[in-house]
This record gives C-alpha cells, sequence and structure tokens, in this order.
C-alpha cells in the first residue's frame, strides 16, 4: 500500500507504480470554501515539479494546483466538469485532479508524508 | 497551490494564510467568533467573510429565506442643523431637500471630473439627515463633508453605533415579530423603533436585491439585536463571500470596483440616481462637484457604460479581465465576477464602450490566456424583490 505525499502547497499524490494520482488537500478545500469551476491539464501534457498544472475557482478565490512530481498525464477527472463540489466533499478520494505517469521518482522525496503534512498545517494557524 | 481572491480579502494576500494586524473590530466581533465566523481583514475591519455553512449555501439561504449581516464597518453620519439638506446638496447630484422625512435615497459624492468618490444612502430622519458611506471610503467622506459643509450643518460621525441588515423573503415577517412598526415600512423609508431595549433607527433597503431592512443600533446593544434576530426561525448570519456574490447578481456596484474616482454616474448606469430637480431641466440644476461632465453625458451619452457580462461556459470572469471584439480589439474590462449560486453559473459587470453595451453582445474574454465566449447581459441577473408596497 502507498503512501499519501503532501507539497507545501497543499497538493497531494498517491503512488501506485508509476503512476501518481493528484488532488488537494483537506486543510486546501476547507479553506477554498465552496469550489465551482476547475480547469484540467489535457492528457499527454508534461510538467516540471512544481510547475502550474491546473486552476480551480472557488466562491472565493482563483487558485492555480502546481505538479507536486514531473512526469506525463496519463487521465484527468472528468467528472469534476459537472460536479466540481466532489473536491469539497471528497478531497482525498472522488475529488482527484489528475494522473501523472512519473518521470523523476526522486521527486517523491522532496515532499512530505501525512504525519509531517498535519504538523506544517498546524504551524500555519 | 497559490491563490488570488476577490475584494473582500485583502490584496495579494494568500487566502491559506491570513495575516491579520491591527485589524478594528465591530460590536458583533465575539459574537462572529462564537458562530464560527472565519474572520479575514477588510477595509480595515477583521470581517465575517463566511461562518460554517459556506459563501454558497448562506447565499441560497438569504434568497430564500433571511440572513442576518454584520455591516458596522460601514460609515454612519449624521448632518444637523437647518442649513444641512441644502449644504449636501453642493455635494451630490441628488434632490435632499425634496427627500421627505423618514424617506431614503440613493446617492454619490462625485468628484470635479464627474467621477465617483463614494456612493451612499441618504436619509430624512426628521430633525438630521442620516448617511451611510462605504466603510473603505469612510475617513475620507468625513473629511469631505467637514471641508465643504462646515458651516452650514454639524457634521457628526456615529461611532457608537453598529449597522446591522436582514435581508430575504422572510426578512419581513420576522421583523413582523419584533418590531412590527418596522415591517409596514416600504422599500427606501424608515422608521425608529425600540428592539430588546435598543433605540433603532430602521430603514427597509439593503444590498441584496431581496426584501430587507438595515438597522443603525447603539453599539452597546448590537449583539443583544443580533441574538435576538438569530433565535428567529429562517435567520442566519451571513458573511461577507454571500454578500458579495448576492449584490452581484443584483446589479449593484462595489464601489472602488465597479465605480470609481474615473467613472462618471452615466458611464456606471446609475442615471437613474441623478434626480430630476438637479438636471439640466430641473429647478436646481447642477450646482454639485462635476455636474458640467455628467450633464452634458446625460444628454449627449457617454463613450463608455457599466453593463452585465455572462460568461458562456462554467469559468468565472474575474476582475481585471480585458473584453475584446470578434476581431480582438479590447472594448472593456471587468470589474467585478464570481460564481452566482442563484443563477447557478459566472456572472460579472463591467465597462464596455457604449456601442457594445446590447444586451446580448457577444465578446470575448481573456482567461489564463485562453479566449472564453461572454455576452452582454441586462442588470440584474436576478429579479429585484423590493416591498414598494
Amino acid at each position: 500500500m502507498s503512501e499519501r505525499k503532501y507539497t507545501k502547497d497543499h497538493e497531494w499524490v498517491l503512488v501506485e507504480g508509476d503512476v501518481g494520482t493528484v488532488g488537494i488537500s483537506e486543510h486546501a478545500q476547507e479553506q477554498l470554501g465552496d469550489i465551482v469551476f476547475v480547469e484540467l491539464p489535457d492528457v499527454g501534457a508534461e510538467f516540471a515539479q512544481g510547475a502550474q498544472a491546473a486552476t480551480l475557482e472557488s466562491v472565493k478565490a482563483a487558485s492555480e494546483i502546481y505538479a507536486p512530481v514531473a512526469g506525463k498525464v496519463v487521465e484527468v477527472n472528468d467528472a469534476l466538469a459537472d460536479e466540481p463540489a466532489l473536491i469539497n466533499s471528497d478531497a482525498l478520494g472522488k475529488g482527484w485532479f489528475f494522473k501523472v505517469k512519473i518521470s523523476k521518482s526522486g521527486d517523491l522525496g522532496k515532499l512530505m508524508d501525512e504525519a509531517a503534512y498535519q504538523k506544517f498545517v498546524e504551524s500555519l494557524d | 497551490m497559490g491563490s488570488r481572491g476577490p475584494p473582500y480579502l485583502s490584496r495579494g494576500s494568500d487566502i491559506l494564510a491570513d495575516p491579520q494586524t491591527d485589524l478594528k473590530q465591530t460590536p458583533l466581533h465575539a459574537l462572529h467568533t462564537a458562530l464560527g465566523g472565519k474572520m479575514v481583514p477588510f477595509a480595515g475591519y477583521a470581517m465575517p467573510v463566511q461562518y460554517p455553512m459556506g459563501i454558497l449555501k448562506e447565499h441560497e439561504h438569504t434568497r430564500r429565506q433571511a440572513g442576518l449581516f454584520d455591516v458596522s464597518h460601514m460609515g454612519q453620519v449624521r448632518l444637523s442643523g437647518a442649513g444641512a439638506a441644502a449644504a449636501l446638496e453642493r455635494l451630490v447630484p441628488v434632490d435632499v431637500l425634496g427627500l421627505g422625512a423618514d424617506h431614503q435615497r440613493y446617492a454619490l459624492f462625485t468628484n470635479e471630473a464627474g467621477g465617483i468618490l463614494d456612493d451612499l444612502m441618504i436619509t430624512n430622519a426628521g430633525d438630521h439627515l442620516f448617511l451611510v458611506v462605504n466603510a473603505a471610503c469612510k475617513a475620507q467622506d468625513l473629511a469631505h463633508l467637514q471641508r465643504h459643509l462646515a458651516g452650514d450643518c454639524t457634521v457628526t460621525p456615529l461611532e457608537d453605533r453598529a449597522l446591522l441588515a436582514l435581508q430575504g423573503p422572510q426578512a419581513a415577517a420576522v421583523m413582523g415579530r419584533i418590531a412590527p412598526a418596522a415591517a409596514r415600512l416600504v422599500f427606501m423609508s424608515a422608521t425608529s423603533v425600540d428592539i430588546a431595549g435598543a433605540d433603532c433607527f430602521v430603514t427597509r433597503s439593503g444590498y441584496t436585491g431581496e426584501d430587507g431592512f438595515e438597522m443603525s443600533i447603539p453599539a452597546g446593544k448590537a449583539e443583544d439585536v443580533a441574538r435576538l434576530l438569530l433565535a428567529e426561525p429562517g435567520v442566519a448570519p451571513i458573511g461577507l463571500g454571500a454578500r458579495d456574490s448576492l449584490r452581484l447578481e443584483a446589479g449593484l456596484c462595489l464601489c472602488g470596483h465597479d465605480i470609481d474616482t474615473t467613472t462618471t454616474p452615466v458611464e456606471a448606469a446609475l442615471a437613474w440616481a441623478l434626480s430630476k430637480a438637479r438636471r439640466a431641466d430641473g429647478p436646481r440644476p447642477g450646482g454639485y462637484p462635476g455636474a458640467e461632465v455628467i450633464l452634458r453625458q446625460l444628454a449627449d451619452g457617454a463613450p463608455r457604460r457599466r453593463v452585465g457580462i455572462k460568461p458562456d461556459g462554467r469559468a468565472p470572469v474575474r476582475e481585471g479581465v480585458e473584453l475584446t471584439d470578434s476581431s480582438g480589439r479590447v472594448v472593456g474590462r471587468v470589474t467585478s465576477g464570481g460564481y452566482g449560486p442563484t443563477v447557478g453559473g459566472p456572472v460579472a459587470m463591467g465597462y464596455v464602450e457604449s456601442e457594445f453595451a446590447k444586451p446580448g453582445t457577444a465578446l470575448a474574454a481573456s482567461v489564463r490566456g485562453k479566449p472564453h465566449a461572454v455576452a452582454v447581459a441586462k442588470l440584474p441577473f436576478v429579479p429585484q424583490n423590493y416591498y414598494r408596497g
């Protein structure tokens, strides 16, 4: 069973084999409020770690989503087009954004595990 | 993830890290905290952007039932003395002398170029005029009033009073149980009533497009009145986030965004607020800053006009986005935009060159480098539900 890893920008990636599923954290969705629109990358798009990969709009603000790991997009969550609120109701599950074929597994080492991320979030308050 | 926020979030701040320094608090601060309000900086005050219900549900609640808003950050000013109405007419393009007792009128402070310094509400409270001005402009407005009116009337900021708004289709029923005399008011009229032992000055007005009331309350009694209202069935506390989406759907201007010193009342589609008595053919034409520009535009038209903008699709089109015609030429700019929960999609307003102001005109908005189709739309986006008796 793989472990969910987090960035300081509140994205998460869950790795299975060489594919990582990307989303935003529970903390992030809570802070953003009701999400009303998501612009996802095209399948086939390639990103460096930390590059802007998607955009979401909540009732409060527009936010950029950065790629937590470098790689090529292999699948996007089409369900978000009709139901962006899935990110609010299930940020770590049905509210995933896209799946990426990871090009540098070393990128994962720069991310936080669940415990470190929770500590990081607490430090923000 | 990085975020850019709309007007009720401080400029350039990341909403995931909220620096709050030296912010003023309203008399309801403790209540907001107790209700779980998420406090953000706005116009120098710590204000609730939302409560646990969330902006979307707070918006819908106000349209269907009743919402209670703390707007104590706004400026309340009393003008007293026999010359107050005539003096105030020197600063606004509005008939103040003809404003009957217990009646309220929307007005604008203009500058010499015909631009808008602030918008405000003027109420004839019998022995004085009662003004409500925007929070972000109140220091400047007060200085403006004192500079131009001193000698003709007394200008008194009412710093010891809170301001609450109760808005929505159930507001009148709630008011009917708490202060029946206030429930009998019609839109844009006023009366003094006792609520929870407090001497409250109530007007039937608001900033949501819904029927409702605004209540000026002694600061020390504000929490009692708020708690009494919140205990009524159908009443929920509503934050600044929903206040912004409600007023945007209702086509109402946010000062500093949709109207400012560079926009005239005619350009801002606020010609309805220019009283007949102060127009070229009225008994007291002009006589306020910028009258020449404004009256000329009223006669000849303005080069641009504030309009509604309805984006196709789901992507919100926000403040600052440029609007282009079919040839790609920039013909306008969005001044407010976001998601309209009642409309169920994105809504915006902005300025376009007058030849593009006709509802239905197809334009494009560039969002993150991609053109999005939008159309000029009639304002408001939702019907106004004011109670006119």
